[in-house]
Protein backbone atom coordinates (compact mmCIF):
# COMPACT_ATOMS: atom_id res chain seq x y z
CA UNK A 1 0.00 0.00 0.00
CA UNK A 2 1.29 3.58 -0.91
CA UNK A 3 2.29 5.34 1.90
CA UNK A 4 0.96 8.96 2.34
CA UNK A 5 3.29 11.95 1.83
CA UNK A 6 2.84 14.70 4.72
CA UNK A 7 4.67 17.96 5.19
CA UNK A 8 5.49 18.72 8.45
CA UNK A 9 7.03 21.87 9.93
CA UNK A 10 9.72 20.96 12.53
CA UNK A 11 11.10 23.74 14.88
CA UNK A 12 14.40 23.75 17.29
CA UNK A 13 16.83 22.71 14.27
CA UNK A 14 19.71 24.22 16.25
CA UNK A 15 22.16 20.61 16.46
CA UNK A 16 24.52 22.55 18.50
CA UNK A 17 26.28 21.70 21.91
CA UNK A 18 22.85 22.71 23.83
CA UNK A 19 21.10 21.10 20.89
CA UNK A 20 17.07 21.54 19.99
CA UNK A 21 15.40 18.04 19.44
CA UNK A 22 14.58 19.24 15.52
CA UNK A 23 17.18 17.10 13.89
CA UNK A 24 16.72 14.15 15.84
CA UNK A 25 12.91 14.51 15.83
CA UNK A 26 13.23 14.96 12.02
CA UNK A 27 15.28 11.79 11.94
CA UNK A 28 12.39 10.30 13.73
CA UNK A 29 9.92 11.20 11.05
CA UNK A 30 12.31 9.93 8.08
CA UNK A 31 12.34 6.54 9.25
CA UNK A 32 8.07 6.60 9.76
CA UNK A 33 6.39 3.10 8.93
CA UNK A 34 3.08 4.76 8.61
CA UNK A 35 4.02 7.85 6.08
CA UNK A 36 6.66 9.82 3.49
CA UNK A 37 7.55 13.83 4.88
CA UNK A 38 8.58 15.97 3.17
CA UNK A 39 10.22 18.18 5.83
CA UNK A 40 10.21 21.96 6.47
CA UNK A 41 12.42 23.77 8.93
CA UNK A 42 11.43 26.40 11.26
CA UNK A 43 14.21 28.57 12.41
CA UNK A 44 14.88 31.29 14.41
CA UNK A 45 19.06 31.93 13.94
CA UNK A 46 20.59 31.74 10.34
CA UNK A 47 23.17 29.24 12.30
CA UNK A 48 21.30 26.63 13.29
CA UNK A 49 22.78 23.62 11.77
CA UNK A 50 19.64 21.76 10.13
CA UNK A 51 18.81 24.66 7.99
CA UNK A 52 22.11 23.45 5.92
CA UNK A 53 21.31 19.27 6.45
CA UNK A 54 19.71 19.26 2.99
CA UNK A 55 19.85 15.59 3.10
CA UNK A 56 16.89 15.92 5.85
CA UNK A 57 15.18 18.95 5.85
CA UNK A 58 13.52 20.03 2.43
CA UNK A 59 13.35 24.05 2.77
CA UNK A 60 13.57 26.45 6.01
CA UNK A 61 11.47 29.03 6.71
CA UNK A 62 12.63 31.65 9.79
CA UNK A 63 10.13 32.33 11.65
CA UNK A 64 10.07 35.41 14.51
CA UNK A 65 10.94 34.75 17.93
CA UNK A 66 8.13 34.36 20.25
CA UNK A 67 8.61 38.02 21.92
CA UNK A 68 7.48 39.19 18.77
CA UNK A 69 3.59 38.04 19.44
CA UNK A 70 1.39 35.52 17.95
CA UNK A 71 0.31 37.92 15.13
CA UNK A 72 3.47 38.07 14.07
CA UNK A 73 3.50 34.41 13.91
CA UNK A 74 0.40 33.92 12.25
CA UNK A 75 1.51 36.03 9.54
CA UNK A 76 4.67 34.42 8.60
CA UNK A 77 2.90 31.04 8.79
CA UNK A 78 0.22 32.07 6.69
CA UNK A 79 3.08 32.77 4.36
CA UNK A 80 4.57 29.41 4.56
CA UNK A 81 1.40 27.77 4.56
CA UNK A 82 0.61 29.18 0.91
CA UNK A 83 3.67 27.80 -0.37
CA UNK A 84 4.33 24.30 1.39
CA UNK A 85 0.61 23.00 2.29
CA UNK A 86 2.03 21.96 5.70
CA UNK A 87 -0.40 18.84 7.18
CA UNK A 88 1.71 19.06 10.88
CA UNK A 89 4.16 21.24 12.88
CA UNK A 90 5.93 19.67 15.65
CA UNK A 91 7.22 22.93 18.05
CA UNK A 92 10.09 21.78 19.87
CA UNK A 93 11.15 24.77 21.76
CA UNK A 94 9.19 25.43 25.87
CA UNK A 95 9.58 29.42 24.96
CA UNK A 96 7.82 28.99 21.80
CA UNK A 97 4.68 26.79 22.94
CA UNK A 98 2.72 29.17 24.81
CA UNK A 99 1.82 30.99 21.18
CA UNK A 100 1.95 27.72 19.25
CA UNK A 101 -0.76 26.34 21.94
CA UNK A 102 -2.89 29.77 21.55
CA UNK A 103 -2.82 29.76 17.79
CA UNK A 104 -3.49 25.77 17.96
CA UNK A 105 -7.22 26.45 16.42
CA UNK A 106 -6.19 28.97 14.12
CA UNK A 107 -3.88 26.85 12.49
CA UNK A 108 -5.89 23.31 12.15
CA UNK A 109 -8.44 25.72 10.42
CA UNK A 110 -5.54 26.44 7.91
CA UNK A 111 -4.90 22.43 7.65
CA UNK A 112 -2.10 22.86 10.02
CA UNK A 113 -2.81 19.73 12.87
CA UNK A 114 -0.36 19.59 16.46
CA UNK A 115 -0.45 17.54 19.47
CA UNK A 116 0.09 19.79 22.35
CA UNK A 117 -0.28 20.40 25.53
CA UNK A 118 -3.50 22.08 26.23
CA UNK A 119 -2.65 25.41 28.08
CA UNK A 120 -3.59 24.42 31.34
CA UNK A 121 -1.44 21.51 31.14
CA UNK A 122 1.34 23.54 29.76
CA UNK A 123 0.81 26.49 32.46
CA UNK A 124 0.29 23.47 35.66
CA UNK A 125 3.40 21.71 34.97
CA UNK A 126 5.03 25.22 34.56
CA UNK A 127 8.76 24.88 37.06
CA UNK A 128 6.71 28.42 38.83
CA UNK A 129 3.87 25.71 39.79
CA UNK A 130 5.95 22.68 40.77
CA UNK A 131 4.92 22.58 44.14
CA UNK A 132 0.98 22.52 43.79
CA UNK A 133 1.96 20.16 40.81
CA UNK A 134 3.21 17.70 43.47
CA UNK A 135 0.55 18.26 46.05
CA UNK A 136 -2.16 17.84 43.61
CA UNK A 137 -0.93 14.86 41.83
CA UNK A 138 1.16 12.83 44.82
CA UNK A 139 4.06 13.02 43.42
CA UNK A 140 7.27 13.79 44.95
CA UNK A 141 9.32 16.97 44.12
CA UNK A 142 11.44 19.34 45.53
CA UNK A 143 10.83 22.14 47.58
CA UNK A 144 10.65 25.35 45.57
CA UNK A 145 9.91 28.80 45.78
CA UNK A 146 9.60 31.34 43.14
CA UNK A 147 11.39 34.98 43.97
CA UNK A 148 11.19 38.01 41.81
CA UNK A 149 13.57 40.25 43.28
CA UNK A 150 17.02 40.40 45.36
CA UNK A 151 15.66 41.42 48.33
CA UNK A 152 13.90 38.14 49.07
CA UNK A 153 17.50 36.28 48.74
CA UNK A 154 17.80 36.57 52.32
CA UNK A 155 14.57 35.24 53.06
CA UNK A 156 15.32 31.75 51.72
CA UNK A 157 18.06 30.93 54.64
CA UNK A 158 14.98 29.79 56.98
CA UNK A 159 13.54 27.87 54.30
CA UNK A 160 16.73 26.06 52.21
CA UNK A 161 19.80 25.02 52.92
CA UNK A 162 23.17 24.72 51.19
CA UNK A 163 23.38 24.13 48.17
CA UNK A 164 20.42 24.87 46.35
CA UNK A 165 19.64 24.83 42.57
CA UNK A 166 18.75 28.39 40.90
CA UNK A 167 16.77 28.05 38.01
CA UNK A 168 15.72 30.44 34.97
CA UNK A 169 11.54 30.12 34.40
CA UNK A 170 12.50 28.46 30.76
CA UNK A 171 16.08 27.23 30.30
CA UNK A 172 19.19 27.43 32.67
CA UNK A 173 20.54 26.10 36.21
CA UNK A 174 23.10 26.47 38.75
CA UNK A 175 23.93 25.17 42.10
CA UNK A 176 24.77 27.84 44.73
CA UNK A 177 26.75 27.04 47.59
CA UNK A 178 26.52 30.25 49.20
CA UNK A 179 24.08 33.53 49.22
CA UNK A 180 26.62 35.58 47.10
CA UNK A 181 26.21 32.63 44.58
CA UNK A 182 22.38 32.71 44.64
CA UNK A 183 22.51 36.68 43.96
CA UNK A 184 25.21 36.05 41.07
CA UNK A 185 22.74 33.39 39.59
CA UNK A 186 19.73 35.23 39.97
CA UNK A 187 20.97 38.64 38.43
CA UNK A 188 22.87 36.19 35.42
CA UNK A 189 19.84 34.09 34.63
CA UNK A 190 17.43 36.91 35.16
CA UNK A 191 18.95 39.22 32.47
CA UNK A 192 18.80 36.27 29.96
CA UNK A 193 15.51 34.44 30.59
CA UNK A 194 13.62 37.01 32.61
CA UNK A 195 11.66 36.61 35.85
CA UNK A 196 10.87 35.03 38.39
CA UNK A 197 13.41 32.79 39.32
CA UNK A 198 12.98 29.79 40.90
CA UNK A 199 15.10 28.37 43.71
CA UNK A 200 15.05 24.90 44.74
CA UNK A 201 16.11 22.20 47.78
CA UNK A 202 19.24 20.25 45.73
CA UNK A 203 18.38 16.84 45.64
CA UNK A 204 21.37 14.36 46.24
CA UNK A 205 21.56 11.20 43.51
CA UNK A 206 21.77 10.79 40.10
CA UNK A 207 19.95 12.23 37.50
CA UNK A 208 17.50 10.11 34.97
CA UNK A 209 15.07 11.44 31.99
CA UNK A 210 12.16 9.59 30.42
CA UNK A 211 10.47 10.66 27.57
CA UNK A 212 6.95 9.29 26.31
CA UNK A 213 3.81 10.72 24.88
CA UNK A 214 0.07 10.94 26.62
CA UNK A 215 -2.90 10.74 23.96
CA UNK A 216 -4.93 13.35 25.95
CA UNK A 217 -6.89 11.21 27.73
CA UNK A 218 -4.78 9.60 30.50
CA UNK A 219 -3.17 6.19 28.37
CA UNK A 220 0.65 6.07 28.05
CA UNK A 221 1.17 5.57 24.56
CA UNK A 222 4.89 5.70 25.09
CA UNK A 223 7.55 5.91 28.07
CA UNK A 224 11.37 5.33 27.81
CA UNK A 225 14.07 5.97 30.60
CA UNK A 226 17.39 7.00 30.19
CA UNK A 227 20.31 7.76 31.96
CA UNK A 228 22.60 10.15 31.22
CA UNK A 229 26.30 8.72 30.87
CA UNK A 230 28.06 11.58 29.41
CA UNK A 231 27.00 15.08 30.58
CA UNK A 232 28.31 18.92 28.86
CA UNK A 233 29.01 21.37 31.23
CA UNK A 234 25.42 22.70 30.06
CA UNK A 235 24.18 19.85 32.12
CA UNK A 236 22.99 18.04 28.39
CA UNK A 237 23.27 14.42 28.14
CA UNK A 238 26.50 13.70 25.26
CA UNK A 239 25.93 9.85 25.67
CA UNK A 240 22.93 8.03 27.36
CA UNK A 241 21.40 4.53 27.80
CA UNK A 242 17.66 3.08 28.22
CA UNK A 243 17.10 1.29 30.88
CA UNK A 244 14.34 -0.66 32.95
CA UNK A 245 13.24 0.79 36.15
CA UNK A 246 9.51 0.19 37.28
CA UNK A 247 9.32 2.87 39.56
CA UNK A 248 10.28 5.22 36.96
CA UNK A 249 7.73 4.06 34.73
CA UNK A 250 4.85 3.94 37.02
CA UNK A 251 5.27 7.49 37.73
CA UNK A 252 5.24 8.48 34.42
CA UNK A 253 2.17 6.50 33.51
CA UNK A 254 0.66 8.45 37.01
CA UNK A 255 1.65 11.42 35.56
CA UNK A 256 -0.01 10.88 32.28
CA UNK A 257 -3.06 9.37 33.88
CA UNK A 258 -3.91 12.56 36.41
CA UNK A 259 -2.81 14.92 34.43
CA UNK A 260 -4.42 13.64 31.04
CA UNK A 261 -1.19 14.62 29.34
CA UNK A 262 -1.37 15.20 25.54
CA UNK A 263 1.42 15.23 23.27
CA UNK A 264 5.10 14.68 23.68
CA UNK A 265 7.28 15.22 27.48
CA UNK A 266 10.17 14.87 28.87
CA UNK A 267 10.84 14.77 32.66
CA UNK A 268 13.21 15.03 34.89
CA UNK A 269 13.92 12.90 37.47
CA UNK A 270 16.35 12.14 40.47
CA UNK A 271 16.84 9.52 42.51
CA UNK A 272 18.52 9.56 46.13
CA UNK A 273 20.73 7.21 47.58
CA UNK A 274 17.56 5.43 49.34
CA UNK A 275 16.31 5.03 46.03
CA UNK A 276 13.21 7.52 45.87
CA UNK A 277 12.21 9.40 43.21
CA UNK A 278 11.85 12.99 42.65
CA UNK A 279 10.12 14.98 40.14
CA UNK A 280 12.75 17.91 39.50
CA UNK A 281 11.49 19.50 35.87
CA UNK A 282 8.25 18.41 33.44
CA UNK A 283 9.80 19.56 29.71
CA UNK A 284 6.52 20.07 27.46
CA UNK A 285 8.09 18.68 24.26
CA UNK A 286 10.30 16.14 23.11
CA UNK A 287 13.75 15.96 24.43
CA UNK A 288 17.35 16.43 22.26
CA UNK A 289 17.65 12.36 22.56
CA UNK A 290 14.52 11.74 21.19
CA UNK A 291 16.10 9.75 18.72
CA UNK A 292 17.31 7.06 21.58
CA UNK A 293 13.50 6.03 21.50
CA UNK A 294 13.16 5.27 17.86
CA UNK A 295 16.66 3.49 18.59
CA UNK A 296 14.71 0.83 20.73
CA UNK A 297 11.42 0.48 19.14
CA UNK A 298 9.57 3.45 19.79
CA UNK A 299 9.16 6.00 17.33
CA UNK A 300 7.57 8.66 19.35
CA UNK A 301 7.61 11.39 16.60
CA UNK A 302 5.77 8.81 14.04
CA UNK A 303 3.06 8.18 16.71
CA UNK A 304 2.70 11.97 17.52
CA UNK A 305 2.01 13.03 13.76
CA UNK A 306 -0.39 10.67 13.87
CA UNK A 307 -2.14 11.34 17.20
CA UNK A 308 -2.13 15.38 15.21
CA UNK A 309 -3.82 14.22 11.81
CA UNK A 310 -6.54 12.19 14.09
CA UNK A 311 -5.25 8.99 13.88
CA UNK A 312 -6.10 6.06 16.23
CA UNK A 313 -2.73 4.72 17.76
CA UNK A 314 -1.94 1.81 19.75
CA UNK A 315 0.63 2.01 23.07
CA UNK A 316 3.87 0.33 22.62
CA UNK A 317 4.48 -2.54 23.89
CA UNK A 318 7.46 -2.30 25.03
CA UNK A 319 11.68 -0.96 24.31
CA UNK A 320 15.09 -2.52 24.31
CA UNK A 321 17.17 -1.89 27.57
CA UNK A 322 20.62 -1.41 27.40
CA UNK A 323 20.89 0.64 23.85
CA UNK A 324 22.98 4.05 23.84
CA UNK A 325 22.91 6.98 22.05
CA UNK A 326 26.46 8.42 21.67
CA UNK A 327 26.19 12.39 20.44
CA UNK A 328 29.08 13.85 17.69
CA UNK A 329 29.65 16.96 16.45
CA UNK A 330 30.18 17.46 12.74
CA UNK A 331 31.40 20.21 10.33
CA UNK A 332 29.38 21.00 7.26
CA UNK A 333 31.20 23.29 4.58
CA UNK A 334 28.34 25.61 3.84
CA UNK A 335 27.96 28.14 0.71
CA UNK A 336 27.98 31.51 2.20
CA UNK A 337 25.43 31.93 -0.47
CA UNK A 338 23.23 29.87 1.13
CA UNK A 339 23.65 31.60 4.92
CA UNK A 340 23.16 34.87 2.55
CA UNK A 341 19.72 33.22 1.48
CA UNK A 342 18.47 32.59 5.12
CA UNK A 343 19.44 35.67 6.60
CA UNK A 344 18.55 38.22 4.03
CA UNK A 345 15.25 36.65 2.72
CA UNK A 346 14.47 33.91 5.68
CA UNK A 347 13.98 30.92 3.49
CA UNK A 348 16.61 28.59 1.97
CA UNK B 1 24.47 -14.27 48.65
CA UNK B 2 22.77 -13.82 45.41
CA UNK B 3 22.95 -11.54 42.34
CA UNK B 4 20.56 -9.56 40.84
CA UNK B 5 18.61 -12.20 38.03
CA UNK B 6 18.22 -8.69 35.57
CA UNK B 7 21.88 -8.12 35.81
CA UNK B 8 23.28 -9.00 33.06
CA UNK B 9 27.17 -10.42 32.79
CA UNK B 10 29.13 -10.25 29.21
CA UNK B 11 31.66 -12.81 28.84
CA UNK B 12 34.18 -10.00 28.29
CA UNK B 13 33.16 -9.46 32.17
CA UNK B 14 30.79 -6.13 31.26
CA UNK B 15 28.45 -6.45 33.95
CA UNK B 16 24.93 -4.29 33.28
CA UNK B 17 22.36 -3.27 35.88
CA UNK B 18 19.59 -2.52 33.45
CA UNK B 19 17.14 -0.81 36.49
CA UNK B 20 20.26 2.20 36.89
CA UNK B 21 21.91 2.23 34.04
CA UNK B 22 25.32 1.42 35.25
CA UNK B 23 27.98 -1.06 33.76
CA UNK B 24 30.84 -2.32 35.74
CA UNK B 25 33.94 -3.89 34.70
CA UNK B 26 35.27 -6.90 35.89
CA UNK B 27 38.71 -8.86 36.06
CA UNK B 28 39.00 -12.47 35.31
CA UNK B 29 38.84 -13.22 38.99
CA UNK B 30 35.52 -11.42 39.26
CA UNK B 31 33.68 -13.37 36.48
CA UNK B 32 35.09 -16.03 37.93
CA UNK B 33 33.61 -14.89 40.80
CA UNK B 34 30.67 -14.26 39.87
CA UNK B 35 29.47 -17.01 37.65
CA UNK B 36 29.97 -18.92 41.02
CA UNK B 37 27.38 -16.44 42.46
CA UNK B 38 25.36 -16.99 39.62
CA UNK B 39 25.52 -20.87 40.55
CA UNK B 40 24.08 -20.09 43.78
CA UNK B 41 27.45 -21.35 45.47
CA UNK B 42 27.83 -20.77 49.07
CA UNK B 43 30.60 -18.59 50.44
CA UNK B 44 32.71 -21.84 51.24
CA UNK B 45 32.16 -23.25 48.06
CA UNK B 46 33.24 -20.76 46.22
CA UNK B 47 36.31 -20.50 48.47
CA UNK B 48 36.96 -23.69 48.36
CA UNK B 49 37.00 -23.33 44.58
CA UNK B 50 39.50 -20.44 44.32
CA UNK B 51 41.82 -21.62 46.63
CA UNK B 52 41.63 -25.24 45.02
CA UNK B 53 42.92 -23.33 41.93
CA UNK B 54 44.75 -20.26 42.59
CA UNK B 55 48.07 -20.24 44.75
CA UNK B 56 46.65 -17.71 47.74
CA UNK B 57 46.29 -18.22 51.08
CA UNK B 58 42.84 -18.21 53.42
CA UNK B 59 43.23 -14.77 54.49
CA UNK B 60 44.64 -12.95 51.64
CA UNK B 61 41.52 -14.43 49.65
CA UNK B 62 38.78 -13.60 52.63
CA UNK B 63 39.74 -10.11 52.49
CA UNK B 64 39.77 -9.84 48.78
CA UNK B 65 36.28 -11.55 48.41
CA UNK B 66 34.48 -9.25 51.25
CA UNK B 67 35.91 -6.36 49.67
CA UNK B 68 34.12 -7.75 46.35
CA UNK B 69 31.28 -8.61 47.96
CA UNK B 70 31.12 -5.17 49.43
CA UNK B 71 31.67 -3.34 45.59
CA UNK B 72 28.65 -5.91 44.65
CA UNK B 73 26.52 -4.33 47.83
CA UNK B 74 27.49 -1.27 47.64
CA UNK B 75 26.28 -0.94 44.02
CA UNK B 76 23.11 -2.75 44.42
CA UNK B 77 23.51 -5.43 42.44
CA UNK B 78 22.52 -8.29 44.77
CA UNK B 79 19.22 -9.15 46.28
CA UNK B 80 18.23 -7.95 49.46
CA UNK B 81 17.56 -10.38 52.56
CA UNK B 82 14.10 -9.73 51.86
CA UNK B 83 13.98 -10.07 48.21
CA UNK B 84 16.41 -13.43 48.97
CA UNK B 85 13.41 -15.11 51.36
CA UNK B 86 10.14 -14.31 48.77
Amino acid sequence: MKKPKLNIGVTGLNAIDSPGPGVSVIRALKEAASFDTRIIGLSYESLEPGIYMHDIVDRTYSIPYPAAGTDTLLERLEYIQEREKLDVIIPNFDAELYPFIKLEHKLKEMGIHMFLPTMHQFEERHKVNLNDFGKKYGISVPKSKVIYDLNMVHSLLSEFSFPMIVKGKFYDASIAYSIEQVKSYFNKISAKWGLPIIIQEFIHGTEFNVTGLGDGTGKTIAAVPMRKQYITDKGKAWGGISISDEKMLDMTRKFLRTTKWRGGFELELMKNKDGELYLLEINPRLPAWIYLAVGVGQNIPEALVNLAMGHKVKPFAGYTVGKMFVRYSWDMIVDREEFEQISVYGEL
Amino acid sequence: MKLRKNIAVSEAGLLFNPVTGESFSLNPIGIEILSLLREEKSDEEIRSAILSRYNTDNPTFEKDYQDFIGILKHNNLLESHEETKA
